[in-house]
């Protein structure tokens, strides 16, 4: 793979390209869906794609292709040259330097072996386990969406005409289960999902189906409250939205931009003093961890949050040069067009409380386990998402709730932010523990 | 044909590719070939810093034994690549093979809903546009400090050859064009969004709907943001403006009239066809062969011809969105609505262009018969929870109604309601129906196809409104 994407790179030279990056990507995918027992479906395959940015002085132009043909790469060369000769001078655009690239030493354990050793029988009996654990837990699951195994390899190849060559693999795999629960005429469901690279490191089937039920059950009876101002707890599978969307504003393209709440304040306080962010692409086993960037820029580990106070966006090389700083190793790109940015692994560092110790600590409030919707607006920093949950009483649960809606504003509730848990988990590149905010409007009758 | 000329694929090779796919026992097999040519360049700071060509190209196969499903795809479409995805996804059957021999012959198209354009030609002309809406949208006030355009468009071939003996051959062009503004007044800095396409070729965007057109609705957005107060919060009712609010279809029933969810009596509108689901006003149509639509398609991604299909009449639910999958097991037609991102996924049931038909009123009647309530006018994203029926939407453009009169704007405001409660809820609807201007993208477990909505203005008597007091 490596080979072939520097080849692809001299040829754009050769074609007329001051400066050359190509990225070739291939790999496998597996999924198996079994439904009420049964197989429901089974997919298998691979694919393999290239793509191409070349610079013509400070001008880009971008191409991609899956067909590996000899024709076909012609004509990524060529599209990509010929693109780049009518797009805008851009006095940023370019590749990063020659020191800048590079990779991170540390052996980072992001692909095993063990995942493409499963036949699919195997596969499906994981997921038929995991299905049943819920079909098993209690009689009001009378139903389900089906229990699922999913894995894939990748493989991943950078080279660019400044000297940078390199490639890794990655392998992941993750069971899932989504039951439907039953009481009169209501139903409710819930999800719950193990993600690893390795299969030996995936959760019992038997614990994923089990808690995928509970969740499901506990959303049983939930009723629609009042609207007021309470306090808010985000178990971790909802905090961790909250992080998604701290990296959203933290991200180079906003902040150059001005499209987001936190440009302009390096330096400045933006959260609680009790919260600090992390992001960090060299963690072993992180499922944002890779030993280089999609710019060939080493990944690393960047403090964003240091005790409240904002002391690091995060930047690939154009950004970096649009703001006069330096890039984190933090660009991300699909085959086209130029580079964004993605996250390492982002997280905030856990606190001292445990979640059972944060439910207790609120006289009347909402516990939040389920967010939907699309109402954060990264401009403004605004709030408002559709929230299931539990309403909390005297620091216990008192009943489920639903239908209703949480609002406030991403700045404030940063700095609203009174505690947090012990219980960061990673299952994904972004996660945070259970976070207990201040306040937020509660929005429903 | 494209894919005979350029790749040699001829019937008798669909027909072994079809044997191979139903060599294990398995019912029906169809494969789904995909060419896509993309083109797209993007407009920052009044520089074109980003312009990409590519292609895809694939087929996927697939075998239906029962209710079992076997998937396997390919992206180099050499015959040994093709028939070794078609014994992949054989084994989802286990036993000999039960057809003699297969016959395919290509089936007329039932519909003409597109033009048929060239592919990379126009890219100077595609250039001016977005310098156009650069500058429509700084023009429009001096409050606009950034802009950003972005145009794409994606020519697809695809055939679709099935062991009923079906083939069927499409090019699906695909534009869009959209334009982002944001405006600033001291510390205060909105945004706004606009953007529009379809199945049409680049003229378009020079007869239809300009450029400028979307840049000044864009900046218009961001300027009346500058002076929105915070949306309340609570239960009130809401009147929605005609065209894109139609997502509260798209969320509230469309998912959920989706016949894989219906099959499996997962849906919080499984078993109620023929039941009263929505008031009488409303009558709720999903409707694929409306032409230049971005929902349309001549024919969906099985090879069956889109369709219009009244979902919900008068309030009583019809039908559901058929594949071919829930159709043969439910016994109930295609409607064409089996639809997949690309080669490399499993078709499903999906909507294509929804909407609800137009009522009798008068839109001012409407807003003045309100004493106190919200006036939504565009939306950003929704979603929706199929079994519970929950779902929301974000609307990015809204006012409060006050006895009688559209007043202050308000920001951030979510709607959350319960799909078949809300309507229940309606009762004032419009005789304004519009389309929405061809910008949707629908998301379902990890697929996106673009779609279309429309709604006149109607008004609902009680939903909550989640914003911060």
């Amino acid at each position: 793979m490596v080979d072939l994407a520097t080849e692809i790179v001299s040829r754009a030279v050769r074609a007329g390209a001051t400066d050359a990056e190509c990225t070739a990507v291939e790999g496998q995918e597996f999924s198996a869906n079994v439904r009420l027992g049964e197989v429901e479906s089974l997919k298998e395959a691979g694919s393999k794609a290239i793509g191409l940015r070349v610079l013509i002085g400070r001008r880009s132009g971008s191409s991609y292709t899956s067909d590996f043909s000899p024709g076909g790469l012609d004509r990524l060369v060529d599209s990509a040259v010929a693109l780049a000769r009518i797009t805008s001078e851009d006095p940023s655009a370019g590749l990063p330097e020659p020191e800048e690239l590079g990779a991170a030493g540390e052996e980072l354990g992001l692909y095993y072996e063990d995942v493409a050793g499963l036949s699919a029988d195997d596969k499906i009996a994981l997921a038929r386990r995991a299905e049943r654990a819920a079909l098993d837990a209690d009689p009001r699951i009378t139903n389900s969406e089906g229990g699922a195994f999913n894995s894939a390899w990748s493989r991943r190849a950078l080279a660019n005409s400044r000297g940078f060559q390199g490639e890794y693999r990655r392998s992941s795999c993750s069971l899932s289960v989504v039951p439907v629960a039953r009481s009169g005429e209501e139903m409710q469901r819930d999800y719950w999902y193990s993600l690893s690279h390795s299969l030996a490191a995936l959760e019992p089937p038997e614990s994923v189906g089990r808690r995928a039920a509970e969740r499901a059950l506990g959303r049983l009876g939930a009723v629609k409250v009042e609207t007021r101002r309470v306090p808010v707890v985000f178990e971790p599978r909802t905090a961790r939205t909250l992080l998604e969307s701290l990296f959203e504003a933290v991200n180079g393209d906003s902040i150059y931009r001005h499209a987001s709440f936190l440009a302009g304040k390096l330096g400045e306080t933006i959260a609680a003093p009790e919260v600090t962010v992390v992001d960090d692409g060299t963690m072993p086993g992180g499922f944002g961890s890779s030993p280089f960037d999609d710019e060939g820029v080493p990944s690393r580990r960047t403090l964003v949050v240091e005790s409240g106070i904002l002391r690091s966006y995060l930047l690939n090389s154009y950004t970096a040069r649009k703001l006069g700083l330096k890039t984190t190793g933090n660009a991300s790109r699909g085959l086209a067009g130029n580079p964004g940015i993605g996250p390492g692994n982002f997280y905030l560092l856990p606190g001292p409380y445990r979640p059972e110790e944060i439910l207790a600590s609120v006289g009347e409030g909402l516990f939040v386990t389920e967010l939907i919707g699309f109402g954060v607006n990264m401009v403004t920093g605004d709030y408002s998402r559709g929230a299931a949950g539990m309403w909390l009483r005297d620091g216990k649960p008192a009943f489920p709730v639903h239908e209703v809606t949480i609002a406030g504003n991403l700045s404030q509730m940063f700095r609203d932010v009174e505690m947090i848990g012990s219980d960061l988990e990673f299952r994904g590149a972004i996660a945070a523990p259970t976070l207990k905010i201040r306040e937020m409007t509660v929005g429903g009758k | 044909m494209f894919f005979r000329d350029r790749y040699n694929l001829t019937e008798r090779d669909l027909e072994r590719y079809l044997g191979e796919a139903l060599a294990c026992g398995g019912e029906y097999a169809d494969l789904y070939f995909e060419y896509i040519s993309t083109s797209s360049l993007s407009l920052d700071e009044s520089l074109i810093k980003s312009a990409t060509q590519g292609i895809s190209v694939g087929c996927g196969v697939r075998v239906l034994s029962g209710e079992k499903t076997g998937y396997a795809y390919t992206d180099d479409l050499a015959p040994e690549k093709i028939l070794h995805a078609a014994r992949v996804a054989a084994h989802i059957a286990a036993g000999p093979s039960e057809v003699q021999s297969i016959r395919v012959d290509e089936r007329a198209a039932l519909h003409n809903l597109y033009p048929v354009v060239g592919g990379d030609d126009g890219l100077s002309e595609k250039l001016d546009l977005m310098d156009r809406a650069d500058r429509a949208a700084r023009a429009f006030d001096s409050r606009i400090f950034q802009v950003r355009a972005g145009y794409a468009d994606e020519m697809r071939h695809v055939l679709i050859a099935t062991s009923d003996g079906r083939v069927s051959y499409d090019y699906q062009p695909l534009t869009r064009l959209a334009v982002f503004a944001l405006a600033r007044e001291g510390n205060n800095v909105q945004k706004g969004m606009d953007g529009g396409g379809g199945r049409v070729s680049l003229d378009f965007f020079q007869t239809v709907r300009t450029p400028e057109q979307f840049a000044r609705e864009a900046a218009r957005q961001a300027i009346v943001q500058l002076e929105a107060a915070d949306a309340p919060a609570g239960e009130m009712t809401v009147v929605l403006g005609p065209g894109w609010p139609g997502i509260l279809l798209h969320e509230a029933v469309g998912h959920g009239l989706e016949a894989d969810f219906n099959r499996k009596q997962v849906s919080a509108f499984s078993g109620l066809l023929g039941r009263q689901v929505a008031s009488p006003l409303c009558t709720v149509v999903d409707d694929g062969t409306i032409p230049g639509r971005r929902g349309s398609l001549n024919v969906d991604d099985e090879g069956n011809p889109t369709s219009r299909t009244v979902l919900i009449e008068k309030g009583i639910l019809k039908a559901y969105l058929q594949d071919q999958l829930s159709s043969r097991i439910l016994g109930a037609l295609p409607t064409g609505n089996g639809r997949r991102e690309s080669y490399q996924h499993m078709p499903m049931p999906r909507m294509t262009n929804t909407f609800m038909l137009a009522g009798e009123d008068a839109p001012e009647d409407i807003i003045q018969s309100v004493d106190r309530g919200l006036y939504c006018a565009t939306f950003g994203g929704g979603q929706v929870d199929i079994t519970s029926g929950k779902f929301v939407f974000s609307a990015s453009e809204s006012y409060l109604i006050e006895e009688g009169r559209i007043t202050r704007p308000v920001r951030n405001a979510t709607l959350i309601g319960n799909g078949p409660e809300v309507m229940r809820k309606v009762t004032r609807v419009g005789h304004d129906l519009k389309l929405d201007q061809g910008i949707g993208t629908c998301g379902k477990e990890g697929q996106s196809v673009p779609v279309g909505v429309g709604i006149p203005t109607i008004k609902v008597e009680k939903i909550t409104v989640g914003g911060v007091g």
